[in-house]
């Protein structure tokens, strides 16, 4: 069995390890590293469960194989919030009732904190299509889109909450 | 599903990878972006015995403006040609066409590179390098060629590259001053692959006439499709919107072995190719100018 070495930030952490190519990286992150914040919802690239962000931009991590992430920056989930202050992202979604089973969750939070490093004013308009690649079934995604743009109100007068 | 086993290795230069590629021919699969790719692994639709991640070949991401021609490497992510300020003052309808290719997360990771060589039939960068008359130059490790793109796409995921070859660029002549475009799709949601889509390049006189027209067809054939007879119909002729509807009902002519799946039959989609055809239309008569 081919065994690859790589070594990656994860949470501002450094991690090595030696994988099998075929690994994904979601799985990476999952079952070798623990980090189950990024969920498997279908493992080919349509529902945005698992997405993280790779130098800050948002990917699929099902659609990325562990070797392919030697040298990057990885942030998930479990990295946005400092200590025990939430994200002003996660704030939004936890005072706009944004999440119902949690599962889409995190993949629509840090979908979102992408698109606002990018566009720190979207217009409703945009901030459903910057998400229409994450699937939600619980929420209808109204308070999704609310909380966004909360978070977005709050990140630009520098409040947290 | 996980993928099965293979083995991987991972150049660090193009020679390298054009020589780990000529010497494993067929059983060896080039990964660019992977988003199309690692699906058909995860999934074991493909079962390559190596894998030759393209990932370190830097000298493949780039974009320049070459004497009228904007070349673009076959390394370049998606979401850099969207955003490139070069590519959205000389080919803008390739910023405008990437807007439609799955969503940002997709085109974060994925190439052009690997959208052409893969060949997606619904897929809207080889209908752009079809209406464009791009140019694709691959090598292998003897040598470089440059296939026009009304040469390069064959068939359902099938192209003219040989097992040894990779694409390494693409080039596209820079719209003339004027030039309308115009992108039109119908899926059923964004991001989705198209169920028919056309894209549209005009250029006219002053006196509103029509002196060059390209629409070229996706998700509805085998492969992209060049909707020659509205063309023709356009040519020469005032962009008027019964001249417009005219020439978009002419499209389905271009479709000669039809695209059917659980998503859209051969009728429905024959059916909406003269709607996107007239959108894409419509769209590049606005931003046309003598």
């Amino acid at each position: 069995m081919q065994l690859v070495a790589i070594s990656l930030t994860v949470n501002g952490q450094p991690v090595t390890a030696e994988v099998e190519p075929r690994m994904t990286l979601a799985d990476f992150l999952r079952d070798q590293l623990g980090l189950t914040g990024t969920k498997l919802g279908c493992e080919h690239g349509i529902c945005g469960s698992c997405t993280v962000l790779w130098g800050g931009e948002a990917v699929r991590s099902c659609l990325a194989l562990a070797v392919q992430a030697d040298g990057a920056t990885i942030t998930t989930i479990e990295g946005l919030a400092a200590d025990s202050t939430l994200h002003p992202v996660q704030q939004a979604f936890w005072e706009e009732h944004a999440l119902q089973c949690g599962f889409c969750t995190p993949g629509m939070v840090l979908t979102a904190v992408a698109l606002l490093q990018e566009n720190p004013e979207p217009s409703e308009a945009e901030i459903r299509e910057a998400l229409s690649g994450n699937l939600c079934r619980c929420t209808g995604y109204q308070n999704i889109v609310r909380a966004v743009r909360v978070a977005a109100e709050r990140m630009r007068s520098g409040r947290g909450s | 599903m996980k993928p099965a086993v293979f083995a991987y290795e991972r150049p660090s230069s193009l020679d390298e990878a054009l020589a780990v590629l000529g010497a494993h021919g067929s059983d060896a699969r080039p990964l660019a972006g992977g988003q199309s790719l690692i699906p058909m692994l995860t999934l074991r639709i493909a079962r390559p015995s190596l894998l030759v991640d393209l990932g370190r070949l830097s000298e493949l991401d780039r974009v320049r403006l070459d004497d009228g021609v904007l070349e673009i490497g076959a390394m370049t992510r998606q979401r850099r040609i969207e955003r490139d300020t070069l590519v959205r003052e000389h080919v803008p309808i390739l910023a405008e066409a990437l807007r439609f290719v799955g969503h940002p997360a997709i085109r974060n990771r994925g190439t052009i590179g690997g959208s052409l060589a893969h060949a997606d039939p619904s897929a809207e960068l080889p209908a752009v390098a079809l209406a464009l008359e791009a140019e694709i130059i691959v090598r292998n490790s003897q040598g470089a060629r440059t296939i026009p793109a009304r040469d390069f796409f064959l068939g359902p995921f099938t192209t003219a590259l040989r097992d040894d070859e990779l694409v390494v660029a693409v080039r596209f002549p820079t719209l003339r001053a004027g030039t309308g475009w115009g992108i039109a799709e119908i899926a059923r949601r964004h991001g989705d692959f198209a169920l028919a889509g056309a894209v549209a390049v005009l250029e006219r006189r002053q006196d509103g006439s029509c002196t060059r027209a390209a629409v070229a067809l996706f998700g509805v054939g085998t492969r992209p499709l060049r909707a020659t007879a509205s063309e023709q119909a356009l040519v020469g002729r005032p962009l008027s919107t019964d001249v417009l509807r005219e020439a978009a009902a002419l499209a389905v002519d271009a479709i000669d072995e039809p695209l059917s799946d659980v998503h859209g039959s051969v009728s429905y989609r024959r059916q909406v190719t003269p709607v996107v055809v007239r959108r894409a239309l419509e769209a590049a008569v606005q931003r046309a100018t003598a």
